[in-house]
């Protein structure tokens, strides 16, 4: 549900939650990214962080510096502002995946769990760009959605100990990319050779909340000319421009 | 720029942390940064260093390590009966430390952890804005992770020529192992019954051994939910009291994942988080309920104490 008006929580004494809703909805998600751009258009000096995820922003500012009810009264005029129309539209940035086999153990679970054959898991995984939510869990870990109804697959029953950087997987209705080797609990569906999260540069993640993703396949030998690529820094990552806000709609 | 510190023995847990990492949890970095904010800064301010600048935090059991040059040190924070070649180091001041010296430490009196300042910080390099070591991610700090035996450390500039200083004694925290926690509730404190609310606020928790740079999990009363424990993910702010399915608290500090699907019960006033961040396994914690406006005027009054502090340092 969207709610008619934010709701403002309070998050101790240095920070305040702005919350649209408590569903994980495109467009609810829209109105996050929306206010985070407002906000950092604003410069607000007391201004810390703002931890922006699906539903809500979490808005971390000085207390030194403006009182509790000072800071909510600038940040409910700031989200009364419905001037969308200056903001940068969303990116597609594409990500190259090698599906199955060694890069996705969990292709031919997903592919029994749904009835489909493999191929047509991966056509319908890569068949239409993804809403970036947020990024949690590990640095640069973007949640995407929503993959087609037919692919939606729970997490498996106990977590790995070890996923591999750049493996793609799928949680529910939810995809995502692991930037680093961590544990995890996503079924693996393909792997893909760039990176997603660069410690030395700014901003650090590849994806950022708000823009898109599309999964564009490739095979082995492509896979591992762009990994080589990558590690010589002369790979470039393909975006384009959302040109209608609302191709993303669909999802 | 000067190499100060050698490490010898490098302790159970000895990391970098400065302030913290800010701006980029946004994409999923944590924070960061000292447990203890008051310890760092009164190490930083004894030694004419900035506030927020790089030192040792020093967990439970302390490293030892040969000065490399003729500096200034200040130890702050837990008692882990620190020694400045085997003869006890006093706390809480500047202390001129001589090249082939030796600083180290023995058995944890008090508290949990404590911090090493040198005259112009710990110079290791700055990732994203900050010197703070974020170990499970293998970021900032010495290569991302605890310090090793051989690790050799560098100081920054200093600019001044400081003579020691000395922390006035009502400045110096004691460290309590039953600490009240002041709490202001939310953002799902509407998640739990009544008297779930009653328990969090009314019965005691224990720190369990489950607790470290990440959060503290407590033992005790599970704390009754409505219906479910799991919410859409949102943010965490420092000091977070989530509460997942079997009801027992988790306080989310300095290291925790930027977003959390739990719900959060409250959050703890900032600056009793420095108490909390010196609280061991087994020590007694007690929720307090405050006002948001109570909650303000508590930090209206630390920042008069702080500014009152800095006069003398």
């Amino acid at each position: 549900m969207i709610y008619e008006k934010p709701r403002f929580l309070p998050g101790g004494d240095r920070a305040v939650f702005v919350e649209f809703g408590d569903t994980i909805d495109p467009e609810l998600n829209h109105l996050v990214r929306r206010l985070m751009l407002t906000i950092q258009k604003a410069k607000l000096p007391e201004l810390v962080e703002i931890v922006p995820t699906y539903r809500s922003l979490l808005v971390h500012y000085d207390p030194r510096l403006i009182r509790p009810e000072k800071m909510r009264a600038k940040l409910e005029i700031l989200a009364e502002k419905t001037d969308a129309g200056e903001f940068p539209a969303p990116k597609v940035t594409e990500i190259p995946t090698a599906y199955g086999d060694e890069y996705g153990h969990d292709l031919d679970f997903i592919a029994k769990y749904s009835g489909l054959s493999s191929e047509e898991v991966i056509r319908l995984h890569a068949s239409k760009a993804y809403l970036i939510y947020m990024l949690g869990f590990i640095p640069g870990f973007a949640y995407l959605g929503r993959v087609p109804p037919r692919i939606a697959t729970p997490r498996l029953p106990t977590p790995r100990a070890k996923i591999l950087a750049g493996s793609v997987g799928i949680a529910g209705n939810q995809t995502g990319i692991y930037p680093a080797e961590s544990p995890g609990g996503w079924q693996l569906i393909g792997r893909t050779p760039i990176e997603l999260f660069r410690p030395d540069k700014e901003p650090p993640a590849l994806l950022q909340m708000g823009n898109y993703v599309k999964f564009v396949q490739i095979n082995a030998e492509e896979f591992n000319s762009i990994r080589e690529k990558v590690v010589r820094g002369t790979y470039r990552v393909k975006e384009t421009s959302l040109m209608r806000e609302n191709d993303g709609g669909g999802i | 720029m000067a190499e100060v510190f050698e490490v010898v023995q490098p302790g159970s847990l000895t990391t970098v942390q400065d302030r913290g990492r800010f701006g980029y949890q946004q994409y999923g970095v944590p924070a960061s940064g000292a447990m203890d904010s008051y310890a760092l800064m009164v190490a930083n301010l004894l030694v004419g260093n900035d506030e927020g600048d790089a030192c040792l935090e020093i967990t439970v059991l302390g490293p030892r390590l040969r000065i490399l040059g003729d500096t200034l040190v200040a130890t702050t924070g837990a008692d882990l009966s620190p020694a400045l070649n085997n003869n006890p180091l006093p706390m809480w001041e500047a202390v001129k430390v001589y090249s082939g010296d030796t600083i180290s430490f023995g058995h944890p009196k008090r508290g949990c952890r404590s911090y090493l300042s040198v005259a112009g910080g710990i110079d290791v390099p700055e990732v994203m804005g900050s010197r703070s070591t974020y170990v499970r991610s293998c970021l900032g700090g010495l290569e991302g992770r605890p310090l090793r035996s051989g690790d050799r450390l560098r100081s920054g500039e200093t600019c001044v020529e400081i003579s020691a200083r000395k922390l006035p004694s009502q400045y110096i925290p004691e460290y309590q192992s039953e600490n009240e926690l002041r709490v202001i509730l939310g953002p799902q404190d509407d998640y739990f019954t009544e008297r779930g609310i009653q328990t969090f606020l009314h019965s005691e928790y224990r720190v369990s051994v489950q607790a470290d740079r990440m959060g503290y999990r407590l033992e005790g009363l599970p704390i009754e939910h409505k219906a479910g424990a799991g919410i859409i993910s949102d943010g965490v702010p420092f000091g977070a009291v989530q509460v997942p399915g079997d009801g027992l608290p988790i306080i989310l500090l300095a290291d925790r994942q930027t977003t959390g699907g739990y719900v959060k019960i409250a959050t703890v006033s900032s600056i009793d988080l420095c108490k909390l961040a010196q609280a061991k396994p087994g020590d007694g914690v007690r929720f307090l309920q405050v006002t948001k406006e109570e909650a303000c005027q508590l930090l209206i009054k630390y920042n008069r104490k702080i500014d009152a502090l800095k006069q003398y340092i």
